[in-house]
């Protein structure tokens, strides 16, 4: 999917959610799980005009707004590889985050290099802010192992399959940043559907209890798997946070600008000492869960063309050539960069070996075992077996 | 002075009290752990003298404390987070599972987890529902594990410092009916191996292979039968994952005879492991097939059932029987 094809199915809707600022007023209107767009925190609108707001305005250059802008473009074109790859056999799943690269380029550019990132396994965008070689999110999608990187070398935790879990694993980092004594803090993100785990309400209590500098990035997708919003939550998910007794607030995941702001208040907010934040990235999920998955089962075509609308790459797209911040020259260049990317991601996993046999023993235990060395030498044994024959 | 004659429970605590000492990265975690010192008393003082920074009273939330820990082990900590009673640790058991027992193979090797879970276990102290359980196997069944437990104050002493250096995450059963127990703590002589068995008391007719609570039990009995003439060896095997199968194979070349006892259900238990194991090993030294005493298929019964329940003298000394009269 490219930017392009996205915007040959652009409409013509206007959005209702230009709102320009939050109210209390307006607050109380929106009860509902899917809360639209009146508590939004919003900086860019769907059509790309810039809009104020009291409590997150954000200065930027026309570097840094080009900067975020390519981010996206990048990780776009990345995760459109990654699916085609996945339907070429060349990995056996794909989690594509089509329509969420604002709430993640935003949220990602927010973080100082000694902040800490736990995501789940959707978190492309955050793996390129943080400088995670591309290749190393595709080896447990391609089979060959379950995570395979040092978290610490970029301060990016692995990918956590099971829902929820790694907000604790956030918190508890988090606990000790503090018992450090250092001024860094941790970005756990989790989605709408995790948000149901007991491991991210009891992430909630920990974090409020010993006021962890953590922050909660919910991207809420509309979607855990064939599940909707209203099956997970009956209240809009940021609300949440006032139950624990931290700030939430729910921002426009489709406005990086917005992400960003918002998400840097957070963080400032936890390096200050003064505890969580839960940001509700208000999202959507353009594409399958993951690509076993087949959405036409259980969503409206219509509310994907409405969602695409609210393409978060166009809209800054809009906003960089109505202001002249970007050229001509700028997206040929970019659109030749994100050409090369998707070839290099290509051939980078073809590339990618097959682990040796006695893979499976490694890294079990740091300090051995007794059973699994007997095992691995059985295994060697019988793997020796079949060399030994072929000799003969 | 370096030997002290301690209850079980005491020498766990001066055991914490040493690795606080001795590494800052230490913290103690868990439920009602500071001012009460534990349901059990085994971190008595230490908040006091350690603070709460090191001694971590935590909401009540077993999934919480132990995803927690993880967190912080990830950051450089060595936690050692108390679950109060067996039956309380599965809303853990997804964090043990799924994530603590598998971080270092998902990061190949650049990730430690070095958190110890200390879990009192096991029956015979008349408890309500789900505080008498002996869930070892579960544990052990986990690869990316170690599960141990002591059975006297020495071992209660060592062993858990031993797993608190460990760089693995190490599930530590703690004989909750022997916590009254006496017995010698040599705090300066060098330990023996975590995990390596040893045997408790020698014997030439028959091997008696135990741990935790069931040690003493099966030293009793074979102390009865010796009365009646029958040599029986004792092995605790001390750790259950990794298990000493060298030790209990060089007992069972000797006696010819292996008896398994434990409290938890018989049924895909560690015995049967056991079981299975020896069998292999030293199929042409046996003379009788591995016996195994210990729960039944049945929920931990009401306390006033529990005697029933948990093998006692009467139930290992019969299995002795049955063994020889092969």
């Amino acid at each position: 999917m490219t930017v392009e094809s996205t915007a040959a199915r652009k409409t013509t809707r206007r959005s209702s959610g230009a709102k320009r600022t939050t109210s209390a007023a307006s607050a109380k209107k929106a009860s509902a799980a899917q809360g639209t767009e009146p508590e939004l925190v919003q900086l860019l609108t769907p059509e790309g005009e810039r809009v104020q707001h009291p409590d997150y305005d954000i200065d930027l250059s026309a570097e840094e707004l080009r900067g975020l802008y390519r981010d996206m473009v990048l990780t776009r074109r990345f995760d459109a590889e990654a699916t085609s790859l996945q339907r070429q056999g060349e990995l056996g799943l794909w989690a594509s985050l089509l329509g969420q690269e604002a709430a993640q380029i935003g949220s990602g550019r927010a973080l100082r290099d000694d902040d800490y990132v736990f995501p789940t396994y959707r978190e492309h965008g955050v793996a390129w802010v943080r400088g995670v070689d591309p290749t190393n999110l595709l080896g447990m999608f391609r089979g060959v192992n379950h995570g395979g990187w040092d978290p610490s070398s970029n301060n990016f935790h692995l990918y956590t399959i099971v829902l929820g879990s790694q907000t604790l694993h956030a918190t508890g980092y988090a606990m000790g940043i503090a018992k450090d004594g250092a001024d860094s803090a941790v970005l756990a993100y989790f989605g709408d559907g995790a948000s149901s785990q007991g491991d991210v309400n009891e992430s909630f209590v920990f974090s409020a209890v010993y006021n962890a500098p953590v922050v909660f990035f919910c991207q809420n997708n509309q979607w855990a798997i064939s599940e909707p919003i209203e099956k997970q939550t009956r209240v809009p998910l940021y609300q949440r946070a006032s139950g624990f007794g931290f700030p939430g607030v729910r921002v426009d995941g489709n406005d990086v600008l917005a992400c960003l702001a918002v998400t840097r208040s957070a963080l400032e907010r936890a390096r200050r000492g003064e505890g969580p934040t839960l940001v509700e990235a208000f999202t959507y999920r353009m594409g399958a869960h993951t690509t076993s998955d087949d959405p036409t089962r259980y969503r409206r075509d219509a509310e994907r063309a409405e969602w695409e609308a609210k393409d978060p790459i166009l809209r800054l797209k809009t906003y960089l050539e109505n202001e002249g911040h970007a050229d001509a020259a700028f997206f040929e260049e970019l659109e030749a960069e994100s050409e090369a990317l998707g070839k290099s991601v290509r051939e980078a996993v073809r590339a990618m070996p097959v682990p040796e046999h006695m893979a499976i023993f490694d890294h079990t235990y740091a300090d051995g075992h007794a059973l699994v060395d007997e095992e691995r030498a059985q295994f060697a044994a019988y793997q020796a077996s079949f060399a030994a024959g072929e000799g003969e | 002075m370096a030997v002290q004659n301690l209850p079980l429970a005491k020498a766990l605590n001066e055991s914490l009290r040493k690795a606080l000492e001795t590494d800052p990265k230490v913290v103690i975690m868990g439920l009602d752990v500071g001012k009460l010192g534990g349901v059990f008393r085994i971190t008595d003082g230490l908040q006091k003298d350690f603070g709460e920074d090191r001694v971590v009273d935590t909401p009540l939330a077993e999934s919480g404390i132990v995803g927690t820990a993880i967190g912080l082990a990830l950051r450089g900590y060595r936690p050692v987070v108390e679950i109060q009673f067996d039956g309380f640790v599965f809303p853990a058991y997804d964090q043990i599972v799924t994530q603590l027992a598998k971080m270092r193979a998902r990061s190949l090797g650049t990730v430690k987890m070095p958190v110890v879970i200390r879990i009192p276990y096991g029956g015979g102290i008349g408890a309500v529902e789900h505080h008498s359980e002996s869930p070892e196997s579960l544990f052990a069944h986990v690869a990316g594990l170690k599960v141990v437990t002591p059975a006297n104050s020495s071992d209660a002493y060592w062993m858990l410092q031993q797993a608190i250096q460990s760089d693995d995450p190490v599930i530590f059963f703690e004989p909750k009916r022997r916590y009254w127990d006496k017995g010698e703590v040599d705090t300066e002589a060098f330990p023996g191996e975590l995990h390596k068995a040893r045997v408790a008391r020698e014997g030439t007719d028959l091997t008696l292979a135990a741990y935790g609570p069931m040690v003493k039990t099966c030293l009793e009995a074979a102390a009865v039968a010796a009365e009646e003439g029958k040599s029986v060896e004792v092995v605790d095997l001390r750790s259950i994952s990794p298990l000493d199968f060298d030790t209990i194979q060089a007992s069972v070349e000797k006696t010819r005879r292996l008896v398994v006892v434990h409290e938890a259900p018989v049924f895909f238990g560690s015995g049967a492991e056991i079981a299975a194991r020896i069998t292999e090993r030293c199929f042409y030294h046996l003379e009788a097939p591995v016996l195994r005493v210990g729960g039944y298929h049945a929920p931990y019964p009401p306390a006033r059932l529990e005697e029933e329940y948990l093998p006692g003298l009467d139930r290992v000394l019969d299995a002795v029987d049955r063994s020889l009269a092969y």
